[in-house]
């Protein structure tokens, strides 16, 4: 497709901005299959990530390692912006893929961290126990996730993180409109 | 019911994380694509846009040095090397609604939350690929049409005037984000 002849592009132009329209250069990649196709390549994507799945508990104890790792230099750093940026990034990554990985409620204490990163006023101010405490809490949910999942210890630990990153946050940010505004906004993701 | 020919695709995918790209490479392949190049930060990803030229790219946003906000809005220079209208769809943990509202005013076409699951992804791709949207272009705009339906409710500085032909009939960008991977 992509080595595909550039359609010609229609341009209708307005007082304040250009519409411009050109024939979809992707048409030629959809076809119409009767309904009762058997192939279906969500199914089949679905079964090569479940076939991919063994390989998950290994990938996020690398990931709790590269978060602590993070950690580790960014106080060492005296708090560098460069070292502050990959405890964010560490962070985030955990948010985003824990739950793929099978430890929804490490990716919420990492969400949780996220935030303490992005609305601090400064992290090296926010007290040392606060940020310790989620690093700490992730790795326990993931060393220990047979035992204290089970018991349900895991989501009740995430949620009071959170509970007490968020009273920190919306002490601190009272004179920052535009965070605190952040801290205070619902999630867009339903059941976050 | 209509599908995909995937093997007639060309992705990109930027991500700095190895586990998340594999994720996204396993699951391209599985819905049938052949060509999927993966870079690990925006600098090469942008080189590998201009190089490869891909039918879809699809970035993450949280990079080092030149994340994927500023990959999407360097795609989106209408007199850049490549092509300023490839779909982009952003894959990524931000899930705050004015991340959304940056991410659509850089001109991403889609956007997914992460966590991923195939039949989002999916999703996503098809609504690029068989309902493409008008460009725009203002004094400080290219990209996809932002108007996803008709309500002229916004009365903001930066409604545009005239033009109601082009006006889309599909969920808002934030209305789909609301929707996790």
């Amino acid at each position: 497709m992509a080595k595909a002849k550039p359609p010609t592009v229609q341009i209708k132009a307005f007082s304040d901005h250009h519409v411009i329209t050109q024939p979809n250069p992707l048409r030629n990649v959809v076809r119409y299959v009767d309904n009762d196709d058997e192939d279906d390549p969500v199914a089949r994507a679905e079964q090569a990530l479940a076939d991919l799945s063994g390989e998950f508990d290994n990938w996020m104890v690398a990931e709790c390692e590269r978060l602590a790792a993070a950690y580790t230099a960014m106080t060492d750093s005296q708090f560098s912006a460069a070292s502050r940026d990959e405890l964010f990034r560490a962070a985030h990554d955990i948010k985003g893929e824990a739950a793929t990985f099978g430890y929804p409620t490490a990716a919420a204490a990492a969400e949780s961290l996220c935030r303490i990163i992005e609305h601090a006023p400064s992290l090296a101010a926010v007290p040392g126990d606060l940020v310790k405490h989620h690093i700490d809490a992730i790795q326990a949910i993931v060393r220990e996730q047979n035992s204290i999942q089970r018991m349900g210890v895991a989501g009740e630990l995430s949620k009071r993180l959170r509970n007490v990153a968020d009273e920190y946050l919306t002490a601190v940010n009272q004179d920052r409109p535009e965070h605190l505004e952040a801290v205070l906004a619902p999630s867009i993701v339903p059941g976050d | 019911m209509y599908r995909i020919d995937f093997n007639k695709l060309r992705f990109l995918v930027c991500d700095d994380n190895a586990h998340m790209r594999r994720i996204l490479r396993t699951l391209l392949h599985s819905f049938g694509a052949r060509e999927v190049y993966e870079s690990e930060d925006g600098a090469t990803a942008l080189e590998m846009f201009s190089h490869y030229v891909p039918d879809i790219v699809i970035t993450d946003w949280s990079m080092p040095i030149f994340d994927g906000l500023e990959l999407a809005q360097m795609i989106r220079q209408p007199e850049a090397n490549g092509n300023p209208y490839a779909p982009i769809i952003m894959l990524t943990g931000h899930s705050e609604k004015r991340r959304v509202t940056m991410a659509r005013d850089a001109g991403v076409t889609e956007f997914l939350v992460k966590p991923i699951s195939a039949k989002a992804l999916y999703q996503r791709i098809m609504n690029v690929v068989a309902n493409p949207r008008p460009f725009i272009k203002t004094k400080n705009y290219f990209g996809p049409d932002r108007r996803r339906n008709a309500s002229s409710s916004h009365v903001g500085p930066e409604r545009r005037v005239g033009g109601q032909m082009e006006v889309m009939q599909q969920p808002s960008l934030i209305d789909k984000a609301r929707i996790p991977g």
